[in-house]
């Protein structure tokens, strides 16, 4: 990790219709730094990630990669800014038409012009590197297990070496075992990498083991920020209430009586 | 009055949103056909799927519409007998019925498989993952569709027009008892190069209104598994209502003279 800014987020807003979901967001990110985004389901986790990613449009606010503002970038300029980062979905959104190597491949061959035949080599690789097998990459992404498409899904995210890789709710429907295997590989890949890191999630062990840093999001803004062995004397009740998952608390859900 | 004029308004306003939206998917896919990359491996992938594996069901429907339409003839036009039969069997065939039975075939066979798979493709998360591979879901999933359903199609139609009007002559021949080679010669000497043209014209546009509707509301699917089948009932029904406006709009054009 580096002093050197590679995300700058400032005054990030976002609504629906009626309903704001980001009001406001601001945070800075270092150069390899691992920073974790948690907070309740709703709370614009993945809307903030998204906007980053320019997977949505923001109403206001200004997010800066390597000092350069990619809000206004036209549509040529965003995807190649996009191959500085690799990405993790939740549900790993492996392509069903294409086999695991394929999958691996894809960016390396569509997003960088590689050949075939080299891409393939790199696929088998990075498949290697998250503990999976050479017969793996002839499969489909549908003979897999939810574990191993994780695995699939972090391989193509680490194949080009992207400077920032996103992990979107990394160990959601996971077994505890395979979510401590995914998160160790996070861990390995980002250190092996170098490259800089923002998760989103509401796993507190997945947080404690992924994160140099950590800030909760309540409500469409950043409500706390500091760096991980620090979050369980926080000082904070709303941090306070969910990393300990307490039903009481300043976080009341939204339930309507039937 | 003023909630019924307010339900009014947001009616029209969703109008509205609901045709610009579709505007600006369709400059934005037409746009990208002329400007690389481009995916030739996909556009080959989509020519088989949207035109081979679409022979048999094509090739079926317009046989038994040429013998159908050979008996109808027949028995509604008794007066014309073989002359009359042979003519009505050979321009409807390459004018009209062999592009839009054609044509419809494929809106609920292509159409509803081109929703199906890219509004999976979206309630999965599979599209935004294309696009942070730096990939243009428009030209890696809706250019290749499009290009293959302007292609495919007139293919698919030349071969529906010659089964169709084979279909015909053997009603013709063998059920009617017509002549065969003054039946086939009927045929031969009324129809001309323009019939079959404005069909395949007809056919290219079928083909690519066929596409773009299963890929738009494909595109524009949400909602998990029935967002997904309603995104294919919209491509379906909204391709074969286009499919036959845009068809009386050509062929208003094309014949008006």
């Amino acid at each position: 990790m580096n002093d050197k800014i590679k995300i700058a987020v400032r005054g990030l807003k976002k609504s629906f219709g009626p309903k704001v979901v980001l009001d406001g967001v601001d945070f800075d990110l270092q150069e390899g730094e691992s920073l974790v985004i948690i907070g309740g389901s709703g709370t614009g986790k993945s809307v903030t990630v998204k906007c980053i990613l320019g997977l949505m449009e923001p109403d206001a606010g200004s997010i800066k990669i390597d000092g350069v503002e990619v809000t206004t970038l036209s549509s040529g300029e965003r995807f190649k800014l996009l191959r500085k980062f690799g990405m993790l979905f939740q549900g790993a959104a492996l392509f069903d038409s294409l086999p695991v190597w394929e999958n691996v491949a894809f960016g390396l061959i569509q997003g960088h012009g590689m050949a075939r035949a080299k891409a393939r080599d790199i696929a088998i690789q990075k498949l290697a590197a998250v503990g999976l097998a050479p017969e793996v990459a002839k499969l489909s992404p549908a003979e897999l297990s939810g574990g191993m498409q994780k695995r699939v899904g972090l391989a193509r995210a680490i194949a080009a070496e992207p400077e920032i890789i996103v992990f979107d709710e990394p160990t959601t429907g996971l077994d505890p075992i395979m979510a401590d295997v995914i998160n160790d590989l996070i861990v390995k890949v980002v250190k092996d990498l170098g490259t800089t890191a923002i998760s989103i999630t509401h796993d507190m062990a997945s947080t404690r083991k992924i994160a140099d840093r950590v800030a909760m999001i309540y409500k469409g803004r950043i409500i706390w920020s500091d760096t991980v062995d620090r979050i369980d004397r926080s000082g904070n009740e709303f941090v306070e209430q969910f990393i300990h998952g307490r039903a009481d608390g300043p976080i009341r859900m939204e339930i309507r009586a039937l | 009055m003023l909630d019924f004029l307010a339900s009014v308004g947001r009616i029209f306003i969703g109008f509205l949103d609901g045709t610009g939206r579709f505007a600006l998917f369709t400059v934005e896919g037409v746009s990208h056909c002329f400007r690389p990359p481009f995916y030739p491996r996909l556009i080959g992938r989509q020519l088989i799927d949207m035109g081979f594996y679409s022979l048999p069901v094509v090739g079926l429907t317009a046989l038994f519409t040429g013998m159908v339409l050979a008996l109808q003839a027949h028995t509604g036009f008794s007066f014309a007998a073989e002359t009359g039969v042979a003519i009505i069997v050979v321009l409807s065939v390459t004018r009209e019925l062999g592009p839009v039975i054609a044509g419809l075939m494929v809106a609920g066979r292509i159409g509803a498989a081109i929703a199906a798979e890219i509004g999976t493709m979206r309630v999965t998360d599979q599209i935004d993952a294309l696009s942070t591979l730096s990939t243009n879901p428009y030209k890696y999933l809706v250019v290749p569709r499009l290009i293959a359903g302007t292609i495919a199609l007139p293919c698919l139609v030349f071969v529906a027009d010659v089964i169709g009007i084979f279909g015909g002559f053997l009603v013709g021949t063998y059920s009617l008892d017509y002549n065969p080679s003054s039946f086939l010669g009927v045929m031969m000497d009324n129809v001309a190069t323009d019939d079959v043209a404005s069909g395949l014209v007809k056919s290219a546009v079928f083909g690519f209104i066929v596409a773009l509707m299963g890929c738009y509301h494909g595109y524009h699917s949400k909602g998990g598994a029935q967002g997904v089948g309603a995104a294919t009932t919209y491509a379906v029904v909204s391709g074969s209502i286009m499919i036959l406006l845009t068809d009386y709009l050509m062929t208003a054009l094309f014949f008006s003279s």
